[in-house]
């Protein structure tokens, strides 16, 4: 294999590795303050993409066509309304059932995750026909031999890194960080010390509703295709990724993220039988890393098994 | 009183039996007809247009003073998916009222389908499905089909694209019974016409990412890639192709042969060649007829491309109905003989398969956001060149 072509497909592993890692970003912070998992997580991704999908038709239909001021409308609006959807969801269906078991909460976040599914579906235009994502990065592209860079494709990764690079510096460097771990850590102990417990889950859940937004426009923008069921696979793949890295820890999740995208294509590429069994090859390896490993890569100091 | 009741009782039930039975023999008996086609999910356009013409067929026999019967239709939702098309055809075919269906757009769920029919003795035509198996692979004398089979299409197909001067090709294709079959069938047409095949690759008919598959493919470098599925991994492909800066010529199936792929695909849509059984609406003997009457039924999603067929077969069922009566076993005896029926996409007769084999199959391309008859379009006349040509 030249290695143009290794490039290509280090890049294409990249970006799909990015894109899981955001979703599994999620998931991990989800499970790190109120140790739960959020099923319904890859279906907020999805709404995510419609709503800045219906943002860009609709500053189109009041005349706006340029592609920056676009793109920032598109990226704000996702963001802002899923970060608010995190918040209802934790508000209205997450801590009412906090202490119900846990898989209470796995079940009706999994419902819901159908029921946003559905709505989209049903209820959005056309919405069970798939999308066109129109193209809003720069697609000047670079050709070394085999190998195929696109403008796009960078903005894409860096925009990726720049979030990841965010949430790390907003977990441990600011004092909302510092109230996240707290609440993480000890929760009864974190409200003796003043902190506004219900508002903290209700900030994180924001956030990692927030990300999965970013990673759903990412995912619009890369593949230039959306539909209703794009959320469904990202979030096991997303959850997976999670349980791999240590649920819990962020660090593990980005790990976990790049290590199943990596195992994907290593699948379609490398393996002499058809890529029909990518995804089985992918998966198989991840339940055998969970065999080794049930506290994740890198687990939580504090470790709970799942 | 008691007299008086007596005598009154037996009166009253006279005349209120009369009265009924005087309303049913005025009424026209209510017959009930199915309709099942994927309403939802990625197919969905095509599922709703074949439903919407089906229930054209149903209205126009209803506003006829000369039909015998009062039609119900009946529609089912199959998804798409194997498992609910199973569900509701086990429903469907249980339901005794039921005399006669239209079924079937998606062929992995009318294989799964087609035994039930068998057993319940439920006649039905396959409206869109084009699996040689779900009339090759039975003896059922139920099971029908008035479009053609994906064995005529690659062999149009495969032709078609040897004579435009293309060697070799990568195909792609979803690894339900449908993407196999034309995997299987373009292949043998394609080595028969001198074409090579330098990879296949099945994939899930659920999958997002093709960059892996393409990337390999890039490197192969073929004239053509060619992709046996439906719409929605369709538009996935031919986006992803255009990321990885792939300059091949994209060749799709009839799965793709729907406006949901041009609005999916924009701009990356011209050029895109497909084949499909049967003439174009506008060249099909009935085409003008059926088109006026289903813009003046004001269905607002488009016929897509199996709409005309969906429209013959419920017709070429309730024809029967009115010949032999509301029972399935007649109902299939009558379909058993049909020849040279008229219908609009053209004379139906089946072979002793229940196929019809009438399989004119008509390319098309993508020219300015349209899907054009080869034939009509620049491409033909050699004002617009096919990629790599």
């Amino acid at each position: 294999m030249d290695m143009g072509l290794l490039g290509q497909f280090i890049v294409n592993g990249m970006m799909l590795g990015m894109m899981y890692a955001l979703v599994a970003v999620g998931f991990t912070l989800f499970f790190g303050v109120l140790d739960v998992i959020k099923f319904s997580h890859g279906d907020v991704l999805m709404v995510g993409t419609f709503a800045g999908f219906s943002t860009y038709l609709g500053l189109g239909a009041i005349g706006i066509d340029n592609a920056f001021v676009q793109l920032v409308g598109v990226l704000v609006v996702a963001i802002a309304s899923m970060a608010l959807l995190g918040a209802i969801i934790a508000r209205y269906l997450v801590l009412p059932l906090k202490s119900a078991p846990p898989l209470n909460t796995l079940l009706v976040t999994l419902m819901l995750g159908t029921v946003l599914r559905e709505a989209i579906r049903l209820f959005y235009p056309d919405g069970s026909n798939p999308k066109r994502f129109p193209a809003l990065l720069p697609t000047d592209s670079w050709t070394i031999g085999s190998f195929n860079l696109r403008a796009d494709s960078v903005i894409l990764l860096v925009g990726g890194l720049l979030v990841i690079v965010g949430v790390h510096v907003l977990i441990n460097r600011t004092r909302l960080g510092m109230a996240i771990r707290a609440v993480a850590q000890d929760e009864e102990t974190a409200k003796c010390m003043g902190i506004n417990f219900k508002m903290i889950v209700l900030l994180t859940f924001g956030l990692g509703s927030a990300v999965a937004a970013f990673a759903g426009v990412m995912n619009g923008l890369y593949y230039n295709e959306i539909n209703f069921g794009m959320g469904l696979l990202l979030g096991v793949i997303g959850f997976s990724a999670a349980i791999i890295g240590g649920l819990g820890n962020i660090y593990g999740a980005i790990l976990g993220g790049f290590i199943f995208a990596a195992l994907q294509t290593l699948g379609a590429v490398a393996l002499p039988f058809a890529s029909a069994y990518k995804d089985v090859f992918a998966f198989a390896v991840v339940i055998a890393l969970i065999a080794w490993r049930p506290t994740g890569l890198i687990a939580e100091k504090t470790s709970e098994r799942v | 009183m008691g007299i008086l009741r007596k005598s009154t009782a037996p009166l009253l039930t006279l005349a209120i039996t009369a009265a009924l039975g005087t309303g049913v023999a005025n009424a026209k008996d209510t017959v009930k007809v199915a309709f099942i086609g994927p309403l939802t999910g990625g197919v969905s356009a095509v599922g709703v247009g074949g439903r919407n013409s089906a229930e054209l067929a149903v209205q126009l026999r209803n506003a006829d003073p000369d039909a015998k019967y009062e039609y119900e239709l009946v529609t089912q939702d199959s998804e798409c998916k194997p498992n609910v098309g199973v569900q509701i055809a086990t429903k469907v075919a249980a339901d005794r009222s039921v005399i006669g269906l239209v079924g079937h757009y998606c062929s992995a769920v009318a294989m799964g389908a087609v035994d039930i029919y068998h057993r319940f003795n439920l006649p039905m035509s396959v409206w869109g499905a084009v699996l040689p198996d779900v009339t090759y692979g039975n003896d059922y004398k139920e099971i029908h089909r008035v479009n053609g089979t994906m064995i005529n299409q690659n062999e149009v197909a495969a032709k078609f694209m040897t004579d435009q001067g293309y060697k070799t090709w990568v195909i792609i294709h979803d690894t339900t019974d449908y993407g196999k079959g034309h995997d299987k069938y373009f292949s043998e047409y394609l080595t028969e016409n001198g074409g090579e095949i330098l990879a296949d690759f099945g994939v899930p008919a659920d999958q997002q990412d093709f960059t892996a598959e393409l990337t390999k493919a890039k490197q192969l470098n073929p004239d053509v890639i060619y992709f046996g599925g439906l719409t929605p991994l369709g538009v996935r492909i031919r986006a992803q192709m255009d990321k990885l800066g792939i300059e091949s010529q994209f060749q799709g199936v009839s799965g793709i042969k729907s406006d949901s792929f041009i609005d999916g695909t924009g701009e990356l849509a011209e050029g895109v060649v497909s084949f499909l059984e049967g003439a174009p609406l506008e060249k099909l003997p009935g085409g003008q007829f059926f088109s006026e009457k289903y813009k003046a039924a004001g269905f607002t999603e488009s016929e897509e491309a199996y709409g005309p067929f969906a429209f013959s077969a419920m017709n070429l069922i309730l024809d029967g109905i009115e010949e032999v009566g509301p029972n399935r076993k007649a109902l299939t005896e009558y379909l058993g003989n049909i020849q040279d029926h008229d219908s609009v996409v053209g004379k139906i007769s089946f072979d002793d398969h229940g196929q019809n084999t009438v399989a004119a199959i008509t390319p098309y391309v993508i020219q300015d956001g349209k899907w054009v008859v080869w034939e009509d379009s620049e491409y033909a006349d050699g004002t617009r060149k096919l990629a790599g040509l």
